[in-house]
């Protein structure tokens, strides 16, 4: 394996000596299978990469949300409301743990946010699919925090260790995500015919957006090569998607659902699982914000962005006050 | 088209029960101290993993400087008699 020298525009051509040092300091901590640490020398496009996927992950965490909160006040019991509640407070504090990632590699908080409210940052597809039954919070739960799951398991070994630490903590709040989800599908597909088919229509309408959570096939990420030589990634997206395919495969079976891939198998010879082509031109159309929800979950932050307005400044007020009135 | 907050870093630790330290868990943004605490709370012990919270404000923490790192630890280099390992003659004799 061999990390690039940083090969920014603008940079001499010839690495000084100190860079070659610090670079060969850098390729060390990835060889030996150690961390990078924020204040350590690292290539540029090593932390551009990182900030990038750090705070994409961020957003995601937070406009991921929304399709669950819509769903809060009108959970079917007092009981589902409270899980509910619980499950949207833990994304906000995923959102918040990846923001602080981010910003150890020097980008500020405000910028982060700017650049989501501005719509210059990406998020996660999946949260620009409209929730449209209680049924979805089932499907959301068990489909796409597990597809999300096997996506941060890896990550928690990511060669960046801020990254990495908060990977940790979020794995350890998001089993319970999956659980619940998996839950409200089974007490579901325990009930009225109504009630079967509700949950069947949400399988039906998460399985393909939850497989495409874990990217382009390998042949069409150009990226993923240079991640995972830095050790950032450890498995390409469709050893992910496959490994995620074959779990819910056998979990459907205790639903007693179907997922809307009838010639889904697995392959001896080959060892894999061949499920269904994915639509992946309707995957890059919502990337572009052309999905059903995304206008919509853009203008919901800025608006309680702006609706907050006022709380963050009468905060900001009263320290001054505190500050002052301790100096005097 | 977002106002900048500017709110202060803080370093957050937490000591998850009696008899141990605290340890740090993250940072958070918070325009004062009090409202640092009320934040870690939120973020950092949502499932009972702290009974004692500190905040610090990030620009207040001393650091060693990471580019000089070989040079700041050397001196405990070399000195592996610092170590009980070190002493072999007196392997096998009970209780030491
Ligand atoms: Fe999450
Ligand atoms: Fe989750």
């Amino acid at each position: 394996m061999a990390p690039t020298t940083p090969q920014e525009p603008g940079l001499s051509a010839v690495p000084s000596y100190e860079e070659q040092q610090s670079q060969a300091r850098f390729d060390a901590l990835i060889n030996d299978d150690s961390r990078v640490e924020p204040r350590d020398w690292m290539p540029e496009p090593y932390r551009k990469t990182l900030t990038r996927q750090v705070s994409q992950h961020a957003h995601s965490e937070i406009i991921g949300m929304q399709p669950e909160a819509n769903w809060i006040t009108r959970a079917p019991s007092l009981k589902r409301k409270s899980i509910l509640m619980a499950k949207v407070q833990d994304e906000a504090g995923h959102g918040l743990y990846l923001y602080s990632a981010a910003e150890t590699l020097g980008t500020d908080r405000d910028e982060l946010n700017d650049q989501l409210l501005t719509g210059r940052a990406k998020y996660s597809s999946i949260f620009n699919y409209p929730a449209r039954t209680w049924a979805d919070m089932g499907a959301i739960g068990w489909l796409v925090d597990g597809a999300a799951i096997a996506n941060q398991v890896p990550l928690c070994r990511a060669s960046y260790g801020p990254y990495g630490r908060a990977m940790v903590r979020i794995c350890k709040e998001e089993s319970f995500h999956q659980r619940q989800g998996f839950e409200i599908l089974l007490s579901l597909s325990r009930g009225t015919e109504a009630q079967k088919k509700m949950a069947q229509e949400a399988i039906n309408r998460f399985y393909e957006p939850s497989l495409m959570m874990f990217g382009p096939p390998d042949d069409q990420s150009p990226n993923s090569a240079q991640s995972m030589a830095w050790k950032i990634k450890r498995f390409s997206n469709d050893e992910l998607r496959q490994r995620f395919v074959g779990m819910i495969e056998e979990q459907v079976k205790v639903l007693g659902m179907t997922l809307p891939d009838p010639d889904l198998h697995f392959d001896e010879e080959k060892k894999q699982w061949i499920h269904k082509d994915l639509n992946w031109d309707e995957f890059m159309n919502v990337i572009k914000g052309n999905g059903p929800a995304n206008a919509q979950r853009l203008e919901h932050r800025r608006k309680a962005h702006r609706e907050g307005a006022w709380v963050r400044e009468a905060a900001t007020a009263y320290a001054a006050k505190q500050e002052q009135s301790e100096v005097a | 088209m977002s106002q900048k907050s500017n709110w202060p870093l803080w370093e957050v630790f937490v000591r998850s029960s009696r008899g141990l330290s605290h340890v740090h868990a993250g940072s958070l943004h918070a325009p004062d101290k009090e409202m640092a605490l009320r934040n870690a709370r939120d973020l950092y012990t949502r499932r009972n993993e702290g009974i004692s919270l500190w905040v610090v404000l990030s620009t207040d923490i001393i650091t060693s400087d990471p580019d000089s790192k070989d040079a700041f630890f050397e001196s405990p280099q070399g000195k592996d008699y610092r170590h009980a390992t070190y002493y072999k003659a007196s392997e096998g004799v009970k209780h030491l």
